[in-house]
């Protein structure tokens, strides 16, 4: 055993002599494969990340929410509507919600204005008040104590005295809300309460209950649409799901242009190695010894390239807000939320990445080399 | 005693996993701390439905609630103006509903 | 020490471009004796020293060493035997470029595991006794011809073996370089080591210590004479 390892360490000595010799060329291979890795990691672990974050902040999402819909788009809901669903059984409280929104050519940004449910104490707003996100905080340079003056629909400037501005840690979900009173919505965009709300929130009794009520409203209110919590969170699964997969698609193009590059190098066997292989075994060198050293140069290349390409991408994501992926996410949005997710790391993740990126390169190393390696030594006589 | 290129890189490597290691146990500490208690509170009660990760259009920023229409107005899978579209699935199966009637064998759980 | 019995060695057997570069040799080759074989170029002399350092196997035939057939022993057995019993000092010298003359030495010692500081020290002993102690730092491809081969002797002792095996060892070398490697040979004889080399430099088959002269044509062992030592 302890010769075993004293044999490895040799192997090792002489792989990375033999890798010194082509310095820039296999730092450069070195460097591309574990951007590679960092970028595909940094994908993996905020589209995870994010994913179950938003499963836990939306998991207490209204359990339902109705809309109505008139020729295949979301229009306003009337009081009798609230009035059909009230008295449901199972339904523990339903309320007519009005939030919308707003573009604001001051700072080119869309919000959403909302106005907090009546039992939210913390919240209770009285006219002329408003509560802003921290992205419309950023935005229009507002803080607590300021005004706020927004050009209405209706061409009516509204001046707003910002009563406070929510909690920054709440910014995933509150970046770009104007919490205003009732009375200043439906001033806001001319809307008497005759017309409604913007659509219906349900709470139940008991969450198994959720489809019986549904289907019963649905009898009551054919023209409805329900959208449950499971369907909020199945949405955001498959949103970031697919985020995920199209990015990972993406850089498939550059991981095939790095498994060119990477087979190239390593298949590429010159005339030079074939004869370095000759002259190990014409000195006592075994086919398994020679390929015993060409395993160690793929598995030192891709294990560090791994290795580092992770750690980078997990400091990345979770130390630094995963600020490389940000445009990516941003789009043309103005507001966008700053927050820091909550560091995660799923095994089976991992493992895929390093089955994905380490097995290959290693093969690609060793496969080439096989042949050479059990041809006679003789040919370095000739 | 001189070092060998191979303790420095088998060094190299133990550094390496050492990290890797530290990132694994800074996420199972740290991770499961950090829940993010704030805006899950603020969801409970505003009764907010999604995130306000992208803001730039009404169906990417209420994924969730937009009309089954709005995002692809034209076909389901067609392109729109804005990058977030292109990062957006339609909502290829909307829930149990659909949006609109039971779908038979879909129990909640 | 290592006896051929008919001993034949064909290349591309059965094609066009068949080479029957050994044809049914017999011989042997005394331990502590210096041999050299001799002939033109093609006579099959070094596709024999092959066969002998069991670089290669035989078509046919069998070779023994000490009275233990080896020829047709597994890959595994024959690296074994090779890089117990063998030293190869090759006619280009075969340095590997790009590495250092002292990894050099000690490569043929790599697959061994042998304790580096005392290999390492070995290495240096080498290199000291064939007089190039300052070069252990250089890599291989920096050195002048006579200095390869002095790397390339020093890697054929790494395994401290029994026999040396050199193909034409004074090709690339001059009368001065010469007399130096035939120096060198006459320390090696004089710590017991068998030489076994090919030639057709006159000044080898006439050096002071050769024992053995054999002469190859074509293929065949033509004549194995005692040297002449007047």
């Amino acid at each position: 055993m302890k010769s075993w390892i004293a044999r490895q360490r040799y192997l090792i000595d002489f792989t990375l002599s033999s890798l010194l010799r082509r310095k820039v060329r296999n730092l450069i291979l070195f460097a591309v494969y574990a951007v590679s890795i960092f970028v595909l990691g940094s994908v993996m672990l905020f589209s995870h990340a994010i994913r179950r974050e938003a499963a836990q902040i939306l998991a207490s999402a209204p359990e339902i929410t109705i809309q109505k819909l008139v020729m295949g788009r979301h229009d306003l809901i009337g009081q009798d509507y609230l009035d059909a669903v009230k008295n449901i059984r199972g339904v523990r409280r339903a309320e007519g919600r009005l939030w919308g929104y707003f573009y604001d050519q001051a700072s080119r940004a869309n919000y959403t204005l909302m106005v907090p449910p009546p039992d939210d104490a913390a919240r209770a707003l009285a006219p002329g008040e408003t509560m802003i996100g921290a992205g419309v905080a950023r935005a229009r340079g507002a803080s607590q104590g300021s005004f706020l003056f927004l050009l209405s629909p209706t061409g009516k400037m509204f001046k707003l005295k910002v009563k406070s501005i929510l909690d920054s840690a709440s910014e995933l979900v509150s970046a770009d809300l104007v919490l205003v009173s009732a009375e200043d919505f439906r001033r806001f965009y001319r809307l008497d309460s005759a017309r409604g709300f913007t659509d219906l929130a349900l709470k139940v009794r008991n969450s198994r209950e959720i489809d019986t009520i549904i289907e019963k409203a649905s009898l009551k209110l054919p023209d409805a649409r329900f959208i449950t919590r499971r369907d909020i969170l199945r949405t955001y699964e498959s949103i970031f799901s697919w985020r995920e997969g199209l990015l990972l698609a993406l850089l498939g193009a550059s991981i095939i242009a790095f498994a060119i590059f990477a087979f190239d190098k390593a298949s590429g066997l010159s005339a030079e190695e074939r004869r370095e292989i000759g002259i190990l075994k014409a000195v006592g060198w075994e086919t398994g010894d020679v390929l015993a050293m060409k395993f160690w140069e793929g598995a030192l290349i891709s294990l560090a390239a791994f290795l580092s390409g992770v750690v980078l991408a997990y400091a990345h994501v979770f130390f630094f807000d995963a600020g490389l992926l940000a445009p990516v996410l941003k789009g043309w949005s103005v507001i966008y939320p700053q927050f820091s997710l909550a560091p995660h790391l799923d095994g089976l993740q991992i493992a895929t990445l390093a089955f994905f990126t380490v097995v290959p390169f290693s093969a690609a190393t060793i496969i080439p080399i096989w042949k050479a390696a059990i041809t006679d030594p003789d040919m370095v006589m000739r | 005693m001189s070092i060998r290129k191979s303790d420095l890189a088998l060094g190299f490597l133990g550094l390496a996993a050492l990290s890797l290691l530290a990132v694994i146990a800074h996420a199972l500490i740290s991770g499961d701390a950090r829940h993010p208690a704030a805006a899950a509170r603020l969801v409970a009660e505003l009764g907010l439905t999604d995130l306000a990760l992208f803001t730039e259009a009404r169906y990417t920023r209420h994924p969730s609630q937009a009309d089954l229409n709005t995002p692809f107005q034209d076909h389901p899978m067609s392109f729109d103006h804005f990058p977030t579209g292109s990062l957006i699935a339609p909502p290829a199966r909307f829930g149990p509903t659909g949006g609109f009637a039971k779908t038979p064998g879909e129990g909640a759980r | 020490m290592i006896s051929l019995d008919n001993v034949c060695k064909t290349y591309h057997e059965g094609r066009e471009n068949e080479v029957r570069a050994v044809r049914e040799v017999s011989l042997e080759i005394g331990a502590d004796r210096t041999t050299v074989i001799r002939g033109p170029s093609g006579s099959g002399k070094t596709s024999l020293l092959t066969l002998i350092g069991c670089l290669s196997r035989p078509s046919s035939g069998r070779i023994r060493l000490g009275g233990e057939i080896i020829s047709g022993l597994p890959e595994k057995f024959m690296t074994g035997i090779r890089r117990q019993t063998f030293g190869f000092i090759f006619q280009r010298f075969n340095l590997i470029r790009g590495i250092t003359v002292l990894e050099n030495v000690m490569l043929p010692a790599y697959p061994l595991g042998t304790d580096h500081a005392a290999l390492k020290a070995r290495a240096g002993e080498l290199l000291e006794m064939l007089e190039i102690p300052g070069k252990a730092a250089m890599n291989a491809e920096q050195l002048s011809g006579g200095e390869a081969q002095r790397v390339a002797i020093a890697r054929a002792l790494i395994n401290d073996p029994q026999m040396v095996i050199a193909d034409e060892p004074t090709a690339n070398l001059d009368t001065r370089l010469t007399m130096q490697f035939l120096d060198i040979v006459r320390t090696l004889r004089g710590q017991g080591k068998t030489m076994l080399m090919t030639s057709h430099d006159p000044r080898i088959w006439s050096a002071d210590m050769v024992d053995t002269i054999i002469t190859m044509e074509d293929g065949r062992v033509t004549a194995v004479e005692a040297a002449d030592r007047s």
